[in-house]
């Protein structure tokens, strides 16, 4: 074995592999996304909504509603409307959004970010947490501090969060005065404050505006925590269970051997190695967080794509629905494309073939 | 010369829901700087009397003994900090499988300088010298290359190999090598237990050697230690083992195939109650 691979040195032989990933990646994306807008299109054209008639309105003349349907290329065949469908989407173009009678794609870029801003603090709090609970409770199997983190996290994916939200304003706003009122900042920053990303906080902290900064802070911090523990319950007990695992195995006998201390063992032998299935696990709860948390956006009034999606669903706007649609779709899968990159960063095995 | 290690009525046991689990039931030996083989089946405990001297038992095992003392040190009152100093650096184990023992997120050269750099104090050009010295002595001929290597990327003989290295770069004084060679291939076997032969003898180290194959401890060791359920039943030089005394021992024996000899059907072990006892 060793002639033939010492002319081919290691690292040369990791960086083609990454190349050849990066390849897979490419095709894969394609893929997925022209599916994702396959089935968007699909749903466009199944349901009982009349595009035309949303426009022009059920009392308009039939010459009127013939000519509107061309103009809208409802009268070509279903693949070139499939073909016109995709270049339109694939250049942002989504239509207008009935509701709000804005470009759909100016709205999503107005709500995104609120959403992406909520989902970031939500998961870094969960992780954050939740990966030290869980492996506090894998070394400790069977203790207090065990039943402790497992009691956590079972009231964290059992109660429902509209609730815990509501009580949490109670408690914190309106009995304790720690947080700040439901909305993204008050009302005396919203019309003197600019965002430039749409992430307040960055933007804040970026044109050096404190006192923004820390309004800003005081409003996103009640929802953010509360879906920072929603998903560290789950994160914590996935955590657990690859702790257990890790440490159940050889190489950690052999690092005890050699003298180790139990810290650098579990939390730097153990936890390298639980690491790799959980950025799937962790990627996937920020992906689901990014969808829009609906209901903490609501109780919140927190204007985020999920409340946005919400209110076009309701009120027929068909443009705006499949637009967000897309637009979290994506989110989705770079989200998948990242963890999968991640994985292969931290895991060596995966990155030889 | 006082023995490099005493065992002295050792025992461990584990409480389980069904009851109290005797691993090892009050055994007694004294190594020097030599090469003593345990052999024994699947169960006999000769695994555990090796993680016991390291003090690796895991919870909820207990161990008692009335000595256990290594190069003058009591190891019964060691509390876990004198343990976690000792191993490594004057004790250590070289474990089975490399493909399980070796964490695979690590590149090998960094695993053997970590062992380096909890015991010594030493920079981190002086460590990586030293490791490759190491790999060097265990006949990897090019260092350099094996040194940036994840375990999964090198063979298993390769892998055990870098795991002596590993255990051995702080120049211990007793290695115990539990079934060093039991997941290697037959080929590959001998050169591993040649390398670990000439850096025993070099560095005058005392070697527990575990394993379930009589053959090669009989070859290989000075001595050997033959367990079965818990107790030691036989001890004898490796010269005399033809002299076996214990049924077990020499059923054991029996069972080997011999060249040149046709047997049909070879003897079976038939296990009496009484050697339990």
């Amino acid at each position: 074995m060793t002639a033939i691979e010492a002319s081919k040195p290691a690292r040369r032989r990791r960086a083609r592999g990454l190349a050849v990933n990066f390849g897979r990646f490419a095709i894969m994306l394609a893929t997925t996304v022209l599916g994702l807008l396959a089935v968007t299109f699909f749903i466009g054209r199944v349901v009982p909504i009349d595009p035309v008639l949303a426009i022009v309105g059920d009392r308009a003349p039939a010459a009127v509603v013939e000519r509107v349907r061309e103009q809208m290329g409802f009268n070509l065949p279903l693949w070139q409307q499939f073909v016109v469908y995709l270049r339109q989407a694939l250049t942002g173009d989504f239509g207008v959004s009935v509701l709000t009678t804005n470009p759909v794609m100016d709205d999503i870029l107005r709500v995104f970010p609120a959403t992406l801003e909520l989902a970031t603090v939500g998961t870094l709090i969960g992780a954050g947490l939740g990966v030290p609970l869980g492996v506090v409770a894998a070394v400790r199997r069977g203790s207090i501090a065990d039943q402790i983190a497992r009691v956590i996290g079972l009231i964290g994916y059992s109660v429902p969060i509209f609730w815990l939200a509501l009580l949490s304003l109670l408690l914190f706003y309106a009995k304790l005065k720690w947080v700040a009122y439901p909305g993204r900042l008050d009302v005396a920053y919203e019309y003197t404050f600019t965002p430039i990303t749409g992430l307040y906080l960055v933007d804040a902290a970026w044109t050096r505006q404190w006192d923004v900064l820390w309004d800003a802070f005081r409003h996103i911090i009640l929802p953010g925590a509360l879906l920072g523990y929603f998903s560290l319950a789950y994160i914590s007990r996935m955590t657990r269970s690859f702790m257990l695992n890790e440490l159940g195995q050889e190489y950690v006998v052999a690092a005890r051997a050699k003298g180790l201390s139990e810290g650098r063992i579990v939390w730097f032998h153990a936890l390298r190695n639980a690491a790799v299935p959980l950025v799937t696990v962790i990627a996937l709860s920020y992906a689901g967080l990014l969808e829009g948390a609906v209901l903490t956006e609501t109780v919140f009034s927190w204007p985020g794509i999920g409340l946005y999606i919400t209110n076009s669903l309701q009120n027929a706007d068909m443009n705006a629905v499949l637009g967000g649609t897309i637009v979290i779709g994506s989110v989705f899968i770079a989200i998948n494309l990242f963890s999968d990159l991640l994985y292969r960063l931290l895991d060596p095995r995966t990155r030889a073939r | 010369m006082k023995p490099l290690l005493t065992v002295r009525n050792l025992s461990v046991t584990y409480p389980t829901r069904t009851g109290i689990v005797e691993a090892v039931r009050g055994i007694s030996f004294e190594l020097g700087r030599e090469r003593l083989g345990i052999v024994g089946e699947s169960g006999s405990g000769k695994s555990q009397t090796g993680r016991a001297i390291m003090g690796l038992t895991p919870p909820p095992g207990i161990v008692r003994a009335d000595t256990l003392s290594f190069s003058g040190i009591d190891l019964t009152q060691a509390g876990p900090a004198a343990w976690r100093d000792m191993r490594g650096s004057r004790m250590a184990m070289i474990l089975q499988d490399p493909k399980f023992s070796l964490n695979p997120v690590m590149t090998i050269g960094r695993q053997i300088t970590e062992t380096l750099r909890r015991h010594e104090n030493v920079t981190k050009r002086e460590a990586r010298r030293r490791a490759l010295e190491m790999l060097e002595a265990v006949q990897i001929t090019d260092p350099e290359r094996v040194f940036g290597l994840y375990p999964f990327e090198v063979s298993g003989g390769m892998g055990q190999r870098a795991m002596i290295a590993m255990m051995l770069v702080c120049g211990p004084e007793l290695l115990i090598a539990d079934e060093p060679t039991s997941a290697l291939d037959v080929t590959v076997q001998l050169e591993v237990l040649g390398i670990l032969d000439r850096l025993v003898r070099d560095n005058g180290m005392g070697l527990i050697f575990i394993s379930h194959d009589l053959r090669l401890v009989s070859s290989f060791c000075d001595r050997v230690l033959v367990m079965y359920a818990g107790r030691i039943v036989e001890e004898l030089a490796t010269a005399d083992l033809s002299s076996a005394k214990h049924p077990y021992t020499q059923g054991l024996l029996d069972c080997t195939p011999r060249i040149g000899e046709s047997r049909h059907p070879l003897p079976v072990l038939e296990r009496q109650k009484e050697w339990a006892a």
